[in-house]
């Protein structure tokens, strides 16, 4: 006797609408980090990274937006992610104490091996941070990648779709 | 298995009166090993003969009484000391006194209960087994032989798909369906998985079957989680309107029937777990619980009555079995 043959037909699906199917992904989201530039004088000085976004996702107000940020203003959004949200923060590239002491061979933290190295560990950083969906909700984030200044005795909260 | 101590003087078999027809299956040990033992369904008579070799024809074999039993146990491995039997039954073979040659004695336990199937799990182990003592002053003469019962039941009466609506607000809403929400073991789980709106970065999406299996209870329940089998069901970003479908053949895999409370001491429980894996390896899953069970086989000519009767009994009835 004959195993009955399974049913393995697919379930009925609604066709896609060909305006979903061929329009842009509803997942754009590209953030760049680059043109470092050193800035300051003397023992003050420090580097700063140009932040630049380029989003299709509503929950950012900006579509497109460039800001410059420095390397401690990442260690304060990976502090404030840590305490505010759940999401498990991905480390920041080095904090190279080393190289700042002084009477080193190289340029010590103004090398640009080691900015080039600290900008692309920060454009992963960023890029991992920026796609999480539980991060997307923190005001912490949005002020780090869109306002012009980073107003550290801000109110954390949180961000809901406008 | 069987107890020799040094120098025994007699060879004990288990022999089954219709070991030529009866059919073996295959079970896994405790050490991963496949074996085939004879398979039996709840119901039928156990029945056959126990067979006494005296290695050395001249000398005779003092004893204090021979028996068979019928032992149907859950061993729980964190407390090996205590069996818990949930059938016993004996039949005494011969009253204390001398073997002087080679003999068999005959035995059957009519119309068997075994209410549950046959399980080597991770952490407890069901078995039903005949063991012959015969029994002597200073150490006994045991021999066990292992049969494996599988428990039968039919199309359940009430079978509904599963579909449900999941999601991350704004960010992935997706709806899942499984044409089924109970099935056998050699079926087919056909769904699809519909995304009604996609805003992160998908590069994958799985499908994998869990097996949970929990002992102990009250304070000391313990789950032990195995992933049976990962199945990748789309590689790539999919966008809003997009169908995937779910093929998943089950005959594939190594699955048990869903075991639920068995005696109070155990389950096993099957889930489907719907995983997306994104671009940042972040996953998104979705886990729902499957019941399995297993189906009879056609009744073949081949098959002994006995399973036949068992296989009929369970047409016409429209329950699930299991207890």
């Amino acid at each position: 006797m004959a195993e009955t043959v399974a049913d393995t037909r697919r379930l009925i699906t609604k066709p896609q609408n060909l305006n979903d199917a061929y329009g842009p992904p509803s997942n754009f989201l590209e953030i760049d980090v680059s043109n470092p530039q050193t800035v300051g004088v003397g023992r003050g000085r420090f580097t700063t990274y140009e932040i630049r976004v380029k989003t299709n996702l509503p929950i950012f107000k900006l579509k497109e937006s460039t800001v410059r940020r420095r390397y401690s203003d990442s260690e304060w959004l990976r502090s404030e992610l840590e305490r505010e949200s759940k999401v498990v923060v991905p480390p920041l590239p080095g904090k190279a104490f080393l190289r700042q002491l002084p009477f080193r061979g190289d340029d010590g933290i103004f090398d640009d091996n080691f900015i080039e190295e600290r900008k692309q560990g920060l454009e992963q950083f960023i890029n991992k941070v920026a796609g999480h969906p539980l991060a997307q909700n923190e005001r912490c984030l949005h002020m780090f990648l869109q306002d012009e200044i980073i107003d550290k005795s801000y109110t954390p909260s949180k961000i809901r779709h406008a | 298995m069987s107890f020799f101590g040094f120098g025994q003087s007699v060879e004990v078999e288990i022999l089954l009166n219709d070991a030529e027809s009866r059919k073996r299956a295959e079970h896994k040990t405790e050490d991963g090993k496949k074996e085939k033992y004879f398979l039996f369904y709840d119901g039928e008579t156990v029945s056959g003969k126990v067979s006494l070799a005296l290695k050395n024809p001249n000398k005779r074999l003092e004893h204090q009484g021979i028996k068979i039993e019928f032992i149907g146990q859950i061993e729980l491995y964190y407390d090996r000391g205590n069996h818990h039997e949930f059938v016993s039954l004996v039949k005494d073979l011969a009253r204390p006194g001398e073997i002087s040659q080679s003999q068999a004695f005959d035995f059957e336990f009519t119309h068997v209960e075994k209410p549950y199937e046959s399980y080597t799990g991770q952490n407890v182990k069901l078995r039903y087994f005949l063991r012959a003592t015969i029994s002597r002053r200073l150490n006994d003469v045991v021999k066990e032989m292992d049969i494996v019962v599988h428990t039968l039941s039919t199309y359940p009466e009430l079978n509904s798909s599963i579909k449900m609506e999941v999601g991350i607000e704004d960010c992935l809403h997706i709806e899942f369906e499984y044409n089924k929400s109970k099935y056998h073991l050699k079926d087919v789980i056909v769904g699809k998985i519909y995304f009604l709106l996609v805003r992160i970065k998908i590069k994958h999406m799985e499908i994998d079957i869990i097996k949970r299996e929990t002992t102990g209870t009250g304070p000391n329940v313990y789950h032990e989680n195995d992933t049976i089998a990962k199945y990748e069901i789309m590689d790539g970003a999919p966008v809003r309107g997009e169908s995937i479908p779910i093929r998943l053949f089950l005959a594939g895999y190594e699955l048990t029937p869903t075991m639920r409370d068995i005696n109070k001491k155990f389950s096993v429980r099957y889930y489907l777990n719907l995983v997306l894996i994104d671009e940042e390896e972040r996953r998104y899953f979705k886990q729902q619980e499957v019941v399995l069970w297993r189906k009879g086989d056609i009744v073949r000519k081949s098959m002994s009555h006995q399973a036949a009767i068992a296989s009929q009994r369970f047409e016409g009835t429209a329950s699930l079995g299991g207890r």
